[in-house]
């Protein structure tokens, strides 16, 4: 240990510490009386670790090889960061109307974005694990933040039991791999692992690791416990899985994939491929019948998961950077929709049933502008941010031979426009009878809300060059 | 006699650590498993790893199993009708578990390891330092960023099970140390002088 490696894992150290002055003084200074405050400064910690972080440049190595900073893992984080800030930033309003301003709330976040830090950076078997076991923990706990409601204590235990029968299968599959390798670093995995060199024992190892990070991202089929805990979480914890998680989740399969396992891409590629065909397929008609907006938006990350994985499913750097710009654009739209979501509410109750979108367009105009065009992107139209990246995944997945799995996903792509543009059908053709939303919605909503549709319009000139960074960031990743 | 210790030790971990599983009263169960841990520290010691032996009785016999054996006869869990539920599914979990076991088997039954895994292995007696001291530059160097880690996700376990069990109770009257010394005798108490046979 030197100086040097406590340097690369500053931002995690301090993000940490913070997260404990916060604790400590939230207690001493009236507990729930400060969360407010204590809720606002964590989102400016964020966006300003978010700036320490991408300012970084190289790529370094700390504590023999457990933790790996370089431009992939930058990339992640930043968009970890940023989006934890959008979703603390949103759901400030909507806590404090249902009474669920709990300081330790923010705090917990603040310990998941570490984990999922850790996670991103991880480049050893065990800080994969604790990294990811970080950033559960402190979600099992949110997913039951409303404890007086069933709905929501179900979500929690729910969540809880099969999180650690993932993490169990997650770490039956780095037992299986440590036995064969003799080492649980990524990269003296990627030396032993090669296609010469490859008994069943060590194919079942990875294929456990990819079972346990596949519930991670809720890929079909292992999403049975999606649609439930978004149900029955509080929205504003909805929010905040349906984005940062997952793209920590997803940067995770990443890095074990190519770093440790990207000797042998033809064996994992095929898995990959059947779990995205088949959660772009699933989450597209599981959704048909939902009328709860937060069960939609369940199965409607279901199938971008599905999306992302196409992208790693080519193996290549072009697929990992039409990955990290598919997750970017994902959160993108998820913020402005969960900004919508929160904001739904009738006599002041939340209401999440689509029908109450009836005739949007007359009572809120704005809004329901700004939900189309994000509806639209969510469904792939052009030329809307969200068919540019849709586009680049699938250019991947093509390029690198898979073009069955492509074929599949435009499929996909079609039936899930389907309940989309009902939404849209609700807000513009629907009937009056039905009774509306109020019109009311917090400034934070509102200008996130905005942003997000204003991003989805604008990004189509030249997606804010992220496509430029994501590259760079995949590069350090495969080379 | 070192082959003879390590047959008695090895075979009382696996004999305890059926009966674990077969004793029909819990608190058996968590008897047999402290020999378990007794006989698994044994092992240890055998090994020359006195270190964590110790740790093993410390840690294991001494705190963990106490307190399991606490919880289990507060909790009081009617563990008969328990099971009654569980050989419901028996048939079903049986089959499951029968195909995994033929699968892991397989892979299991065909294992090698890697030719270069021995040389990537981390040398697990360094010379001429005692264990104790070995482990404690380990942990507290090369892997102090997993140990410190660790820690988080043990804080975040007492920030979840304190947010979500804690309940502030208005209703009931709480001991304030600082208000009952800051009671000035002057103010709160009031001498009065009773006459015989008047009262107040």
């Amino acid at each position: 240990m030197t100086s040097m490696d406590f340097s690369t894992v500053l931002p995690e150290v301090l993000l940490s510490l913070y997260a404990m002055a916060a604790l400590i003084g939230g207690v001493c200074l009236g507990k729930d009386k400060v969360a407010p405050f204590i809720s606002w400064l964590t989102v400016a910690i964020l966006v300003l670790f978010a700036a320490l972080v991408g300012l970084q440049s190289g790529s370094r190595v700390a504590f023999g090889g457990l933790f790996i900073e370089d431009a992939f893992s930058r990339f992640a984080k930043v968009l970890i960061l940023l989006s934890a800030a959008g979703v603390l930033a949103m759901s400030a309003d909507y806590q404090e109307r249902r009474n669920l301003m709990r300081f330790e709330y923010p705090i917990l976040i603040t310990l998941a974005v570490v984990g999922m830090m850790m996670m991103v950076s991880a480049g050893n078997l065990m800080s994969l694990y604790i990294g990811l076991e970080l950033q559960s923990l402190a979600l099992y706990v949110v997913a039951a933040l409303r404890r007086d409601s069933t709905r929501s204590s179900e979500a929690g235990l729910k969540y809880f039991v099969l999180g650690a029968l993932s993490s169990g299968i997650l770490l039956y599959g780095a037992a299986l791999t440590y036995g064969f390798t003799g080492t649980t670093d990524f990269a003296g995995i990627m030396t032993t692992v090669t296609t010469e060199n490859l008994p069943l024992g060590v194919l079942f190892g990875m294929v456990f690791l990819i079972i346990g990070l596949a519930f991670k991202v809720s890929a079909v089929p292992f999403h049975m416990w999606t649609p439930d805990v978004y149900e029955g979480s509080p929205s504003s914890v909805t929010a905040f899985f349906a984005t940062a998680p997952k793209v920590a989740a997803m940067a995770l399969l990443a890095r074990l994939l190519m770093d440790a396992f990207g000797m042998v891409p033809d064996q994992w590629g095929q898995i990959i491929a059947l779990l995205s065909v088949v959660s772009i397929l699933g989450g597209a008609i599981a959704a048909i019948g939902q009328m709860n907006i937060k069960r939609l938006m369940a199965y409607s990350s279901i199938t971008h998961m599905g999306f992302a994985l196409l992208g790693l499913t080519a193996g290549t750097a072009q697929g990992v950077a039409a990955m990290l710009l598919y997750m970017s654009v994902y959160v993108a739209m998820n913020i402005g929709m969960f900004a919508f979501i929160l904001s739904m509410e009738r006599d002041g109750q939340p209401i999440t049933d689509i029908r109450s979108l009836h005739m949007l367009a007359k009572r809120g105009p704005m809004r329901a502008w700004a939900l189309l065009i994000l509806l639209f992107s969510l469904a792939g139209v052009p030329p809307m941010v969200g068919f540019w990246a849709k586009f680049s995944v699938l250019l991947a997945a093509v390029q690198a031979g898979y073009v069955w799995a492509a074929v599949f996903a435009v499929i996909g792509s079609g039936i899930a426009a389907f309940y989309y543009l009902r939404i849209v059908y609700f807000m513009y053709f629907g009937t009056e009878e039905e009774e509306g939303i109020d019109k009311r919605i917090a400034p934070a909503q509102r200008v996130l809300l905005i942003a997000s549709a204003v991003i989805m319009l604008a990004g189509s000139v030249n997606l804010f060059g992220i496509e430029g960074m994501a590259q760079m960031a995949a590069a350090a990743l495969v080379n | 006699m070192m082959v003879f210790s390590f047959y008695l030790f090895a075979t009382l971990v696996v004999v305890s650590g059926i009966m674990v599983v077969l004793a029909r009263n819990p608190v058996h169960s968590v008897l047999w498993l402290i020999l378990t841990f007794s006989s698994a520290a044994g092992l240890f010691i055998l090994l020359g790893a006195e270190f964590v032996a110790m740790i093993l009785v410390v840690v294991y016999v001494g705190a963990i199993a106490v307190l399991f054996l606490f919880v289990v006869m507060m909790l009081d869990v009617d563990f008969t009708a328990l099971k009654g539920e569980m050989a419901k599914y028996m048939p079903l979990a049986g089959l499951i578990a029968l195909v995994i076991l033929v699968q892991l088997g397989l892979a299991i039954g065909n294992w090698q390891i890697a030719p270069q895994a021995g040389d990537l292995r981390a040398a697990v007696t360094p010379e001429g330092i005692d264990n104790t001291r070995a482990l404690g530059l380990i942990l507290y160097d090369q892997y102090l960023y997993l140990f410190e880690a660790s820690s988080l996700v043990l804080l975040v376990a007492m920030i979840g099970a304190i947010m979500l069990t804690m309940r502030h109770r208005t209703d009931v009257k709480r001991q304030d140390a600082m208000a009952q010394m800051q009671r000035d005798p002057d103010v709160q108490l009031k001498l009065v002088d009773v006459k015989p046979g008047q009262g107040l």
